[in-house]
């Protein structure tokens, strides 16, 4: 048996009427950096709540760590970065977290190590809704990296940001997947020459999974030039 | 629940607070100036001061911890940090103890500092324990709490939470004996004032500077006012759910 982080069956989830994932599946692997690809509404931000269990689900299954996903043993084990950076405005950079570190009884000196790994030292007492848009994210993602996740769900994490930073940030994802202890990552994107960053890819669209490979495995699969080609190519097959 | 949690939430909320220095003006300053101009408009009735001034003691703090509350508490809802928290290992009893431990800290020091200045300075006269004021002042203020953390569940914008206000406070403050004595009121509104918790802080604080010794009836009111910010607490905790569409 494969070593998944993340199994998703037949997954469905209806909201407001309209059903956005009609029935999905998936894996993600221990130790990768899956990207979760596809263009903007077709249902990535619903499979990654449901994933982290914040999303009501109509029917299906989605096991984190072999775990149904929501569980409370695994709230401490999950990371999970919205993509409206979702850390409080009017506290500073520390005191955010500093709470947060509180609540998953994290160590007291955690705060500083992950405002050191997102870049943000030296802005330690700035308070957050007085920083631009990318470092308030690197807050968010911050708070995500507290303590020891086993798994880190991040939603859109890197919009909007300069692109060494970017680069930086995609260097931290791998070193972390490939430690002793690998974290997991599971990465939505619109963006889809982020594609060759990840180790594994899940091309969605309309709520559907259109191919799950690596990124080199899918180029040879499609004859495609580029990610960006090969989802074109999987659309114009299953139309 | 954990204690670590909930201190760490309660600590939270003040440091929020801390960072905005007019909202802490305006919880302690406010009622102070709002009960010295009352006691100003009857500057030539000084009886009339001594019945609505106690029953606005008791519902100063209800109103502000009320409006304060609703607004912060949505403000955690739209912001994204509720969902956040409910990924975390904290329990709704955490996060609404915490905002309650938060909020009872700065009603206490509230109702101090207005306590202290109508029964010293403006000379209303209270026959029971200043203590028994202290303590109604402060069950109010965690009623207003935990009324708002529960209201919050059912407006989308700040714009909403804020008239919250008129359709839950003004009805109670209304019918709470603050114009009419209950006991004169149309059996009906008499009903309806007798389910409204505000109604009991007014009772409590009438009783509390006419009689001097603590009566079971008085005892009783304080009961109904901790016992209606217990149940809100625990709808507002229903409201909170882990799972959303």
């Amino acid at each position: 048996m494969m070593n998944y982080a993340v199994e998703v069956r037949d997954l469905r989830v209806v909201r407001g009427g309209q059903v956005v994932l009609p029935s999905l599946s998936a894996q993600v692997e221990v130790g990768s950096v899956t990207g979760l690809l596809g263009p903007s509404g077709c249902g990535k931000t619903t499979l990654l709540r449901s994933v982290v269990g914040v999303q009501r689900v109509a029917g299906g299954e989605v096991r984190v760590l072999g775990m149904p996903a929501g569980s409370p043993v695994l709230r401490d084990r999950i990371g999970y970065v919205t993509q409206a950076p979702s850390v409080y405005g009017d506290l500073s950079v520390v005191e955010n977290l500093r709470y947060f570190a509180a609540v998953i009884g994290a160590p007291p000196d955690d705060p500083e190590r992950v405002i050191a790994t997102v870049g943000l030292a030296g802005k330690e007492t700035a308070r957050a809704d007085r920083l631009s848009g990318g470092q308030r994210a690197r807050v968010s993602l911050a708070a995500a990296l507290l303590g020891t996740p086993k798994v880190l769900v991040l939603d859109e994490p890197t919009v909007g940001l300069d692109p060494a930073l970017r680069a930086e940030l995609w260097a931290l994802f791998h070193r972390l997947a490939t430690a002793e202890d690998p974290v997991t990552f599971l990465i939505s994107s619109h963006v889809m020459d982020e594609a060759s960053r990840c180790t594994r890819l899940l091309l969605m669209r309309e709520g559907r999974i259109l191919a799950a490979d690596t990124p080199r495995g899918l180029l040879a699969s499609t004859g495609a030039r580029d990610v960006e080609d090969a989802f074109l190519r999987l659309v114009g097959a299953t139309s | 629940m954990s204690l670590r949690r909930t201190t760490a939430t309660a600590r939270r909320v003040l440091e929020q607070l801390r960072h905005d220095p007019r909202t802490i003006a305006l919880m302690l300053v406010m009622p102070c100036v709002l009960i010295t101009l009352l006691k100003w408009t009857f500057d030539s009735s000084p009886h009339e001061f001594q019945a609505i001034g106690a029953a606005l003691l008791g519902i100063f703090p209800f109103i502000i911890m009320f409006l304060v509350t609703s607004v912060g508490m949505l403000r955690e809802r739209t912001s994204g940090t509720l969902e956040r928290l409910l990924t975390m290992p904290l329990a709704k009893g955490d996060l609404l103890g915490g905002y309650a431990l938060a909020f009872g800290a700065v009603a206490l020091v509230q109702a101090l500092l207005v306590s202290a200045l109508t029964i010293g300075p403006l000379g209303l006269s209270v026959a029971g324990p200043a203590w028994a004021v202290v303590l109604v002042a402060v069950l109010d203020a965690l009623l207003g709490t935990a009324l708002g953390l529960f209201t919050s569940a059912f407006a989308r914008t700040e714009f909403q939470a804020v008239q919250f206000l008129p359709a839950f406070v003004l009805p109670q403050f209304l019918l709470c004996g603050l114009f009419t004595p209950r006991g004169q009121m149309q059996t009906a509104l008499r009903w309806v004032s007798d389910v409204m918790p505000l109604s009991y802080a007014v009772d409590a604080m009438d009783k509390i500077t006419s009689r001097s010794a603590v009566t079971g009836a008085l005892v009783a009111d304080i009961a109904i006012i901790a016992g209606a910010g217990v149940l809100a607490l625990a709808l507002g905790a229903v409201t909170l759910r882990r799972r959303t569409d």
